[in-house]
């Protein structure tokens, strides 16, 4: 049983833990996921690492309540347990096996999509602990979704908010900043973005088109993340690939983001399309084509 | 009494059967067991154990059993085989024990089978527990994977006085026994919870959710946790796919998926929070037991099940038992067929698969007839739901996570047959980690050699 340390809403359906898993706490590294189950009837639910205190042997988890599962989760308390916590899970971000001095040489830029700024956070503080400073854009729909502003402003280069509907920060999509700041003059050698899928097929096309080399960290459905399954299955340059194992970081210039989105809808219920439709705005329709 | 044929065993109707997820097989009861025990004929230099991975005195039991000592008989089995609930149900015994068997030259083998499931199913029911190691060795044992080489090895060792504990990357404990094998070929709660808990009751004790190669290693566990010895029975590994157009699309799942979601997630029950669907009409590719798994589990969720293999039906390679099952329920057959191409509508579900016909022409390198595809005879199946169950190759995360531990060119873990040995000193493989997908009763054979194996490593 994993006890849960802290609990914090983060702003409306998102939530904050910070779980006690001593062994995932020792061996995770940014990039990495655990498969979370609340109860004995649970669904297995992957979730990226946020944050890990070693010392402490805790992992903390950011989610966004989306279906009955997570709705479930959210209604733990402080002082209650999960009933499984398994991991870490996938490769960790290449950041950090590259070598130092070639690091700190790079300009790197990180794209935030709503809930996704939480996988992002763990990676830009793992670089600032290295002397390193990278830009962030974190995008979000409105103001009060924003989280984790000032978590990311404390580690981050230079931080950009953006809200969709301009409520705060920048105004615009997170595309908009991209186009914005490489206007401005700014030059990044890597880009790492991680959202919603369409967030992240619309930035790899941006940043294909700048010429920005660009790493994505997939969420695809999954059931053990091991690679037993094959749920997890994604085509990246041709190539079927499981992001539980292989991933869940890619070349994103490289995804097959369409095929990706429409494997997401599988087991979705009239509920889940309606979060899908929400999470994913206007930009959803007509893209996976798979919702109506 | 007909010495010649077995005592039949009650089976639930297969009309019934083929709505529900209850056991098929409901086994002898204590009468019928005597029966069938009275026609073996106790042959001194009997060859039904040399037909046994684990070497179980065969005779032995069944005399008690004739003589009505069920838990002598019990006794007699432990001594050999942990599960023996399980490989009473899932053993492929015509090609085992009662592939040997003398009864078996004229007339039927005794059903041994049957009858160990039976003695298994007696003991649990009368609360019957295996004995413990009275005397401890104070030497620490890893054992990686809780399927049936891991609880094998563990099993051994703790009854020889080791202190065992078992690491498993699954909120269960069980292996292929949990996520692999359908509720109504091994009950989970009645008979495969039960065996574990004997296991634990040998006083090995189970860590779930642990991922050797991710949440530690090998190396980690040795030099830190202070194992003198680790036994890697990690299992087959990942699901392999055709590599047609079209195999992305959406309906389409491994076995491995298909059957993890209906039994370790439990999703047939409409309790279960873990989805599967529920297709209409679903194409099984391939022709091994998992196959018939996952065939069998569509029926049973409400679909027309077709069984798609290139071969004929004499290659089948799922044992005779389960295509007899799967044929009384309403499988329909699609034999010398091989899928070229999934069809999807524009929004990505799985329309149809694209056939062809296979003839079979000189035989292979495995002795089989290699099929060949006979031109111009594509045609369309209609479907909503492709199950590939085409078998496994193995899971990198320990190999590539331990330094010394070689692999051949399959990527399968080296490691010699007789005592389980690997490359790495105090490191022991067995089970499909070693040979690929096999059976359950293979890799308990391989557990217990390598049980064998530390205990002589751990001795010197």
């Amino acid at each position: 049983m994993y006890k849960i340390v802290k609990k914090q809403e983060l702003t409306t359906n998102i939530y904050l833990m910070e779980v006690e898993a001593k062994r995932v706490a020792k061996s995770c590294e940014p990039g990495q996921f655990v498969i979370v189950r609340m109860d004995e009837e649970g669904e297995r639910i992957p979730l990226t690492i946020c944050d890990y205190n070693r010392e402490k042997g805790t992992i903390t988890i950011v989610f966004q309540t989306v279906g009955a599962g997570t709705k479930m989760m959210a209604d733990l308390q402080e002082g209650d347990y999960f009933h499984d916590f398994v991991g870490p899970l996938g490769c960790a971000s290449e950041l950090v096996n590259e070598d130092m001095d070639s690091l700190k040489a790079k300009k790197i830029l990180f794209v935030a999509g709503g809930v996704g700024a939480a996988p992002v956070y763990p990676q830009v503080k793992w670089l600032h602990e290295h002397g390193v400073a990278a830009d962030v854009i974190v995008g979000s729909k409105t103001k009060d979704l924003l989280i984790l502003e000032k978590e990311m402003e404390a580690v981050a280069g230079n931080l950009y908010v953006t809200t969709d509907d301009g409520s705060y920060g920048r105004s615009g999509m997170v595309t908009q900043t991209i186009k914005d700041l490489v206007a401005e003059g700014k030059q990044y050698d890597v880009c790492i973005a991680i959202g919603p899928m369409i967030m992240m097929k619309f930035v790899c096309l941006l940043t294909k088109e700048l010429g920005i080399p660009t790493v994505v960290s997939l969420n695809p459905i999954m059931v053990d993340g091991t690679g037993m399954c094959g749920a997890c299955r994604v085509t990246v340059g041709g190539k079927v690939k499981f992001a539980c194992v292989d991933g869940p970081e890619f070349d994103g210039h490289q995804v097959n983001f369409d095929e990706a989105m429409r494997r997401q809808s599988i087991y979705k219920t009239a509920e889940g399309r309606a979060m899908l439709e929400l999470e994913e705005g206007d930009t959803h329709h007509g893209n996976c084509g798979v919702c109506h | 009494m007909d010495v010649l044929n077995k005592v039949p065993v009650r089976e639930q109707d297969a009309k019934e059967r083929a709505k529900n997820f209850e056991e098929v097989c409901l086994g002898y009861n204590l009468e019928e067991a005597q029966c069938e025990a009275g026609r073996c004929i106790n042959c001194k230099n009997a060859q039904c154990v040399k037909g046994c991975p684990v070497a179980i005195d065969i005779p032995g039991f069944i005399q008690q059993v004739k003589e009505g000592n069920i838990e002598e008989a019990y006794r007699i089995i432990s001594e050999s085989s942990a599960l023996p609930a399980v490989c009473g149900r899932v053993c492929p015994q015509e090609s085992q024990c009662e592939g040997k068997c003398i009864r078996g030259i004229k007339g039927d083998p005794i059903s041994i089978g049957k009858l160990e499931r039976f003695v298994a199913d007696w003991a649990r029911e009368s609360n019957i527990k295996p004995q413990g190691a009275t005397e401890k060795k104070g030497k620490k044992v890893a054992v990686i994977g809780s399927g049936p080489a891991g609880l094998t090895c563990a099993g051994d060792l703790a009854k020889m006085g080791y202190d065992v504990t078992i690491f498993e990357a699954l909120h269960e404990a069980g292996g292929v026994l949990v996520y692999g094998i359908p509720e109504f070929r091994l009950p989970k709660k009645t008979v495969v919870a039960k065996e574990i808990e004997n296991v634990k009751a040998l006083g090995v004790k189970i860590e779930t959710n642990v991922v050797i190669g991710k949440s530690t290693t090998i190396d980690e566990l040795m030099e830190e946790e202070g194992f003198s010895a680790v036994f890697i029975g990690s299992g087959a590994g990942l699901p392999k796919f055709m590599g047609i157009p079209g195999e992305n699309s959406n309906g389409v799942f491994s076995a491995n998926e298909y059957l993890t979601r209906n039994n370790l997630m439990k999703s047939f029950d409409k309790n279960s929070n873990t989805p599967i669907m529920h297709g209409k009409k679903v194409a099984v590719v391939g022709g091994g037991n998992v196959a018939m798994d996952a065939a069998r589990t569509a029926l049973r969720l409400g679909a027309e099940v077709h069984i798609v293999y290139r071969r004929s039906e004499e290659e089948l390679p799922a044992r005779v038992e389960e295509v007899h099952h799967a044929k009384e329920e309403g499988i329909i057959f699609d034999l010398l067929t091989n899928p070229i191409e999934i069809l999807a509508d524009e929004k990505g579900w799985v329309t149809g698969m694209k056939c062809i016909k296979m003839e079979l022409g000189e035989p292979d390198e495995s002795g089989r007839r290699r099929p060949v595809e006979v031109a111009g005879s594509e045609f369309v199946m209609e479907l909503d739901t492709v199950i590939m169950s085409l078998g496994t190759s193995p899971n990198p995360l320990i190999s590539s996570t331990t330094e010394g531990l070689e692999v051949n060119k399959w990527k399968c873990i080296v490691a010699d047959e007789n005592n389980g040995k690997t490359t790495k000193e105090g490191v022991y493989a067995g089970g499909d980690a070693v040979t690929g997908a096999a059976t359950v009763i293979l890799a308990m054979g391989a557990g217990k050699a390598a049980a064998k194996g530390i205990d002589e490593y751990l001795s010197k």
